[in-house]
Order: structure tokens, then sequence, then C-alpha cells
């Protein structure tokens, strides 16, 4: 059952060294003041999971800039140099994986499959190490499940049972890190009564979601 | 004419009615510019959504941005979806072309374009997911690097993006199509020999019989 809560009171549960996830694509979609309660609590040790580490002062960038991060999972790490600095330095462990794979090793995490085949990457350095499947004359390597302890997440709109709508390309890696974590912590900009959303027009179906907080950016 | 334009002139030429298209940041970008009349095709975004389009800086959507982070629009009859959704679309073969810069391409259609050992590691982002899955890949870039040096290579020397990917390769000085044996020149820019395509490409290449000059539209 979700619960509708302030962000002091959900910010404790992201402790030191878990792994968490954080919606966005370029800070587009990023719940920016669950990333910004984040930096202030200092938990640390974290492995932060995106599409990207953003911009310094923009979405997950801010957790690199403050050193919360020990490992960064992502597939874009250039609009945040300072991300690329720690990593040179040795202060930061970055894994970089192609985006499509990225999305998949999630939905993999969280629909309960035990991997993907996918040609991505096939004859670069993303395949070294990996295992290389051939199925019907086409190889393929094999990529394997990622889930998060938590995941906080942003949507437009939310109503009282926790279903959320995504707008426009805001949307991105917050359905699917919705799947792949035990805690999933969602910032929407407005919160209605259960039953004013369409179920058609529902992103991320409430079952998945255990906390809203208001952005405090609604109309 | 410049460099820039000519190339993009020159992919545009490539679209056909109906096509779906992932475009890439830089000169790639500006082949939206020049899509010939009478020519629709839908602008793919790997951030979430078909129906791409500029924004004239009226209304400004902080939810819709192209994927290097800046400010779009979507045209009427586009649709978003999500990265699992976007990827699919990529990965599954629902995309006519993508359209990609490069650091280098070499003669077995290899490319290279998401890192520098050593200097920058910007990321791959989703260009690798883009040359494996598309039906038709165009590199689109400058013939050589600043300075003059070769980027269509023999055999690339930088971390690839993808294997024997790259079906053509689109420059301010020639048209390339990559095939079992390797290049061909198809086409050179107008007031462009091919003893300059020569001078300005280590690769080695076939000249195609019915070689002929850049269509600029």
């Amino acid at each position: 059952m979700v619960k509708i809560v302030k962000t002091e009171d959900v910010i404790p549960l992201i402790t030191d060294g878990m792994a968490v996830a954080i919606g966005g694509f370029l800070a587009v979609g990023t719940p920016e003041l669950l990333v910004d309660q984040l930096v202030d609590s200092q938990v640390t040790g974290l492995t932060v999971i995106g599409n990207d580490t953003g911009f310094p002062d923009k979405g997950i960038g801010k957790l690199i800039v403050s050193r919360q991060v020990k490992k960064a999972i992502a597939s874009h790490i250039g609009t945040n140099p300072e991300t690329g600095k720690q990593m040179n330095a040795g202060e930061l462990t970055v894994e970089l994986v192609p985006q499509g794979t990225l999305a998949e090793r999630l939905r993999c995490g969280g629909a309960g499959l035990g991997g993907v085949l996918t040609p991505t990457g096939l004859g670069t350095v993303v395949a070294e190490g990996k295992e290389v499947l051939t199925v019907a004359g086409q190889e393929y390597l094999l990529e394997t499940p990622l889930r998060a302890d938590a995941a906080l997440i942003k949507a437009a709109v939310a109503d009282k049972s926790g279903n959320l709508v995504c707008r426009r390309a805001a949307a991105n890696f917050n359905p699917v890190m919705a799947m792949a974590a035990d805690l999933v912590i969602a910032e929407v900009d407005k919160i209605v009564e259960t039953g004013e959303i369409e179920p058609d027009h529902v992103t991320v179906p409430g079952i998945l979601v255990d906390y809203i907080v208001l952005s405090g950016k609604g109309a | 004419m410049d460099a820039k334009e000519i190339i993009a002139r020159r992919v545009a030429q490539e679209l056909h009615d109906g096509n779906v298209v992932n475009l890439g940041i830089g000169i790639p970008t500006m082949v939206a510019d020049y899509i010939p009349e009478g020519i629709h095709v839908m602008l793919h975004s790997e951030n979430g959504f078909i129906g791409l389009t500029s924004v004239d800086g009226e209304f400004l959507d902080p939810d819709i941005v192209n994927a290097g982070a800046k400010p779009a629009a979507i045209i009427p009859g586009g649709a978003c979806f999500d990265s699992v959704m976007s990827f699919a679309l990529i990965r599954g073969g629902h995309l006519d072309m993508t359209v990609l810069g490069a650091l280098e391409v070499d003669q077995r259609g290899n490319l290279a374009n998401w890192m520098v050992p050593g200097k920058i590691v910007p990321g791959m982002g989703g260009a690798m997911d883009l040359v494996s899955g598309a039906k038709k890949v165009i590199v689109a870039m400058e013939h050589t690097a600043k300075g003059g040096a070769a980027k269509i290579l023999k055999k690339c020397t930088l971390p690839l993006t993808g294997q024997g990917v790259v079906n053509m390769i689109v420059t301010n000085l020639a048209v390339f199509t990559v095939n079992d044996n390797g290049l061909v020149l198809t086409e050179t820019a107008p007031g462009v020999s091919v003893a300059a395509v020569q001078a300005a490409t280590e690769a080695d290449f076939a000249v195609d019989a019915a070689l002929k000059q850049m269509s600029l539209g």
C-alpha cells in the first residue's frame, strides 16, 4: 500500500552502500528534490544506476559532485566532467553499459528473467568477459539482470493508489526502474484522488510504488 | 556551402518517404534541415519519442528535449514511450536508418565514435544499440580530422562502437558504400577529384564504374 509522505520521512530509508536506481535522461525526468535531499543526507558509498550522470548542478550529477557515489552504472558520463575526473583519479568506479542494454538488464531484473540476448556490443569492449550465444545462426551477448535496493523515480501525476503518469520524454528509465527495485519512491508534481487517472493512461502501476512525495513544482 | 552543409544535404537525399530515422548529435542533426520537399520522415529520439522536431523558442516544454538535452518538440502524430520501448524500436529493426558521426571508420565497416582511451570517455550512450539495430547505418562526418589526419582507415585504432555495421560514409569530399569486399567510392563532391579523395583517405577503396558527382538536393 502506497504512502504519501514528506521527503524527510523517506530519505533515511536510503542507507550507506545501497544500490540506487535514479530515473532521468540528462536530468529530464530525474526526481530533483529527492536527489537534493539525498545530497543533504550525506549518505555515502552508493552505487548509482542511471542513464547518465547528468550535469554537475543538475540530475544525478549532484551526487557525484558531493562524492556520495562509489560506483556509477550508466550509458553516458560525458556531460558531467566531475564523473570522468573522479574515475581517472580512481575514486569512482564507472561501469559503462549501452543504453538499450541498461534498459533491458533492468527489465530482466524486474521481470523475473535470467538475462537477455542482445547483438549490441558484439565485437567491442562491451563483449569482454561475456558469454556469446548463437541462436539460429545469429550471435548474441548474454547480458545479466540488474536490480537496485531502491529506485528514485519521477512522474508528473500520481493518484492516491500510487498509479503514476509520466509525461513526454520524462518517462525514459522511470517505469523500468520501478520494476527493478525493492523500494520505490516516486516524486510527483501533483497528487489526485484514486480514480481520477484513467486506467489506460497509467504509465507505472501503483502496486510497484511504495512512497510518493510531492516535488513542490506542481501547478 | 561549407563542409557540414554539403554532408547534411547529401545525407538528406538518402531519406525516403515514410522512413523512421535517428539522427545523431552534430552534423547528423543538420540533416533534418535539408529533407527534400514531399518527403515525410519520423525522427526517433532515443530518450523516448518519435516525431522529433526543432523548436522556435516560443514554447519550451521542459519534458521535451532531444537526446542531446536540447529543447525540442513533438509533431502531431508523434508518440512517447519509455527507454525499454525506445530501444526495442532501435534493436528490433523498426528504424530504417541511423546517421552518426565518427572518430574513425574503416574499410570493413567498423565504427569508432565513443571514446579516446586516456583522453575522453563520454560513454557509448545509445550508439552501440543504434548501429546494431538500424536497417541502414550512415556515417556523416568531415573527411579528415582537424589538422588533416585521415579518419577513413584500413583498420580502426580506437575502441569500436560496432563491428562491420556501417553501410555508407558521407563526407564533404565523397560518398562511399561498404560491401563485403570493402569500400566503394560512388560519388565525389563538386570540384573534388578521385586523387584528392585518395590523398585524404588511408583506407583502400574501389572506384565505382558509375562514379558520379554528389547530389546536394
